[in-house]
């Protein structure tokens, strides 16, 4: 059985891809969230999809390094993972983060700042066992600060700076570390999108095109894949142009 | 605000759409958001689950299974979970739902919502007849539990009470053993209606699944083709793969006119007259042939369609739906979609349930403003003298009188009623 973990597993893309991979085959599951009722339900949901699945769940602070070592700690004993997916993140309104520093700091920490530490927890488990995917939800907000989400963004940004750092640091090795990077999609965190009519990628096309480039350890995957090229277009731009965009 | 429609497209009104996604907070939301109304995907023709300017209460995110037992077949779920996704997660362990519509993309709340009926009606009744308990989420956030014999009269109201009576958060329903995905079918042309009701009744006590297309326009007497089937046990037969095609745009005119349907309907009878005995058919084709076309609904062109779906008792069912028919020749409106199916002897549990014994006559027409109007309410006289009624979850026009006589057991809602549900049906035919 493959031994998958889910940070962030309440996630609506996360919970997707858990989906696809309890469908494909029974796996030795691990759901990580905050919130003991709402993970609850995301694990009866999965075992009722498949019954030949272990599910276990696992609820911490995601802002405390020592309870994410330790988590790190108690999975390791039952083996090596083969994939670990780190899906959590918030996005407050760029205003609030202008408006209350204290937003602004749990943006940031929760973006940038908790899923690196997830992340290098268990990328110390992978480089002992020498195997192992790891897979970090970025954004295209990450690869250009722009005015709309520029907080949120470089939480983003500093992800992205990690997961290349990790891609070289395992570059020799069997452990892969992908690096995601969603368009807009439809999820709780785009309500307010969605409420104003925005058309959004569904979070099942973004899933499934997530679980395939963690098949064949692709190393940034944009999903949709138009968001490749047109944030090609939009890193490439020169500023005098860009800062006159209304994106 | 968004811009939202049900499946018949006659208008796309601004809504205040909120995307329901853990049950935990739909106590929250309704109290936040009320008045309003559930809307699930949307598969209804006409306004029962639309409330322009006002409040929608999306339930697809609420899509968990909480619960599912292989030996009884007992199955809880979320009420935004779509039939689809129970078929494919209960069919290869031997369970099914007992009753599917025509489509399989609708949620198990617009299920109990319309109380709806499947090509086996007169086997296994209405969707309600096999749900154990639902939870409910009242707009003023208080919960309670009902079913057949727990509050069974909230339970009436609720099932078929077109979401007036609160939220379904979640339902729990009894599935039937099937021996798998497979049905053996069959399809048998009729030249008449004569011809129709004989093999409705050779075919009640043989065959579990039954449903009949009918030409609205060529044969004048009503000649179609009768299909029937019942599931079968294949031994280790591949599942064929699934394809599916779309309709892309919306045409600038309707594709369904005079001309085309004449000459379609005419084809399709006689390619499909010479297809005589017996055929082992996948379920999803044969119970949900339209699902492959994804947006079909766009063919009638901008100004949408109206379906229009009646039953009238067994009484005179004979001349009735002759007469229907004979109306809808004559006015050269009519489409090629149209079906024609007699229920079983049971009443229905739900106040507003739609079926009752006797015969159903369903069809689509492309939206031509008043003419269409105008027939739709001389067929609705027809089927008022006849002592019938139309189906509320295909209807967008009907007349407060029209529905009164229908549904004698309206009153009786009312009590049940949660006074923060409210939906462009309900204030057309309740006044609130
Ligand atoms: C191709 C096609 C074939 C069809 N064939 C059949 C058929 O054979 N037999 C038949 O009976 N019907 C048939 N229908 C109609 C369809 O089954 C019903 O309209 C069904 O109710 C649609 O479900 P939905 O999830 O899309 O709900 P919606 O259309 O979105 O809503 C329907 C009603 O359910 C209520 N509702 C939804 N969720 C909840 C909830 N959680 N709590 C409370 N209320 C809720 C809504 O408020 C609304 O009143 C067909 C429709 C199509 C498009
Ligand atoms: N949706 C988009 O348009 C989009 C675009 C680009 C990138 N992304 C990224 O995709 C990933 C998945 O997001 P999603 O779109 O699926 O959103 P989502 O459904 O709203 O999920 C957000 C997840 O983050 C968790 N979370 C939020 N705040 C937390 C906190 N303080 N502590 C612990 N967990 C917290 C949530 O837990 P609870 O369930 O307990 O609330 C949930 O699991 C995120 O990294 C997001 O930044 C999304």
């Amino acid at each position: 059985m493959r031994r998958i973990l889910i940070v962030g597993a309440t996630s609506a893309i996360a919970e997707q891809c858990a989906r696809i991979w309890v469908k494909d085959s029974a796996v030795a599951l691990t759901l990580v969230g905050r919130d003991r009722e709402k993970i609850e339900a995301l694990r009866v949901d999965l075992a009722v999809r498949s019954p030949h699945s272990v599910i276990h769940t696992e609820t911490l602070d995601f802002l405390d390094p020592v309870a994410i070592a330790e988590l790190a700690k108690r999975t390791s004993l039952d083996g090596p993972l083969d994939i670990v997916l780190i899906a959590h993140g918030n996005l407050p309104t760029q205003e609030s983060s202008e408006q209350d520093l204290s937003i602004a700091s749990s943006t940031l920490m929760l973006n940038g700042i908790s899923p690196v530490l997830f992340a290098e927890a268990f990328a110390g488990l992978c480089a002992i066992a020498d195997h192992g995917t790891l897979a970090i939800i970025g954004s295209v907000a990450g690869d250009r600060g722009r005015r709309a989400n520029y907080v949120y963004g470089s939480a983003k940004a500093l992800v992205a700076h990690y997961a290349a750092g990790l891609q070289h640091r395992f570059a020799e090795t069997n452990v892969k570390v992908v690096l995601i990077k969603p368009g807009p999609t439809a999820t709780p965190m785009t309500a307010d999108l969605q409420q104003q009519g925005r058309r959004l990628a569904r979070a099942e096309k973004v899933a499934a095109q997530i679980v395939k480039a963690i098949d064949t350890g692709k190393p940034v995957l944009y999903t949709p894949s138009i968001w490749q090229p047109i944030m090609f277009i939009i890193k490439h731009l020169p500023q005098r142009i860009f800062i006159k965009l209304k994106v | 605000m968004v811009r939202v429609s049900s499946w018949g497209r006659l208008n796309a009104e601004e809504h205040d759409a909120r995307a329901l996604t853990s049950t935990q907070d739909v106590a929250r939301t309704l109290r936040e958001s009320a008045p309003g109304i559930a809307y699930g995907l949307g598969r209804s023709y006409g306004d029962v689950c639309l409330n322009p300017g006002g409040t929608l209460w999306r339930t697809t995110g609420l899509d968990h299974f909480i619960a599912f037992d292989e030996i009884t077949g007992v199955l809880v779920c979320e009420a935004g979970v779509v039939l689809r996704d129970i078929q494919r997660m209960t069919l290869p362990r031997g369970w099914s739902l007992p009753v599917t519509p025509g489509t399989q993309l609708v949620t198990v709340g617009g299920a109990i919502a319309n109380d709806v009926h499947g090509k086996n009606h007169h086997k296994f009744g209405t969707f309600g007849d096999h749900v154990r308990s639902l939870k409910i989420v009242r707009t003023d956030g208080s919960e309670l539990d009902c079913g057949p014999n727990l509050r069974p009269e909230y339970f009436a109201a609720t099932v078929g009470g077109i979401g007036l009576t609160g939220f379904i958060t979640q339902a729990e329903i009894q599935l039937r053993r099937v021996p798998g995905p497979w049905f053996e079918t069959e399809t048998v042309s009729f030249l008449n209606l004569d011809e129709f009701f004989a093999l409705s009744i050779e075919s009640d006590s043989g065959w579990e699944d039954s449903v009949s297309w009918i030409d609205c326009v060529g044969g004048g007497n009503g000649r179609g083709l009768f299909m029937r089937g019942n599931p079968v046990t294949v031994d280790a037969k591949p599942e064929p793969r699934r394809r599916s095609i779309a309709m892309p745009v919306v045409p600038p005119i309707s594709m369904v006119n005079q001309m085309s349907l004449k000459a379609f309907n005419a084809a399709y009878f006689k390619i499909n007259k010479h297809r005589s005995g017996k055929q082992l058919t996948h379920y999803e084709p044969f119970l949900y042939p339209l699902d492959n076309i994804l947006d079909w609904n766009r063919m009638y062109g901008p100004h949408g369609f109206y379906q229009y779906q009646s039953v009238v008792p067994r009484e005179n069912e004979r001349d009735v739906t002759g007469a229907m028919l004979r109306e809808i020749a004559r006015s050269g409106q009519g489409s090629f979609l149209a079906v024609l199916k007699t229920f079983g002897e049971r009443s229905p549990i739900g106040m507003l349930s739609f079926p009752r014994p006797g015969v159903t006559l369903a069809l689509d027409f492309p939206n031509r403003g008043e003419e269409t109007l105008k027939l739709l309410d001389r067929l609705d006289a027809i089927v008022r003298e006849a002592g019938g009624r139309i189906y509320l979850a295909k209807d967008a026009r009907m007349s407060i009188d029209m529905f009164e006589s229908g549904y004698p057991r309206f009153p009786e809602l009312q009590q049940y009623r949660d006074p923060g549900m409210s939906s462009a049906m309900s204030r057309r035919l309740l006044g609130n």
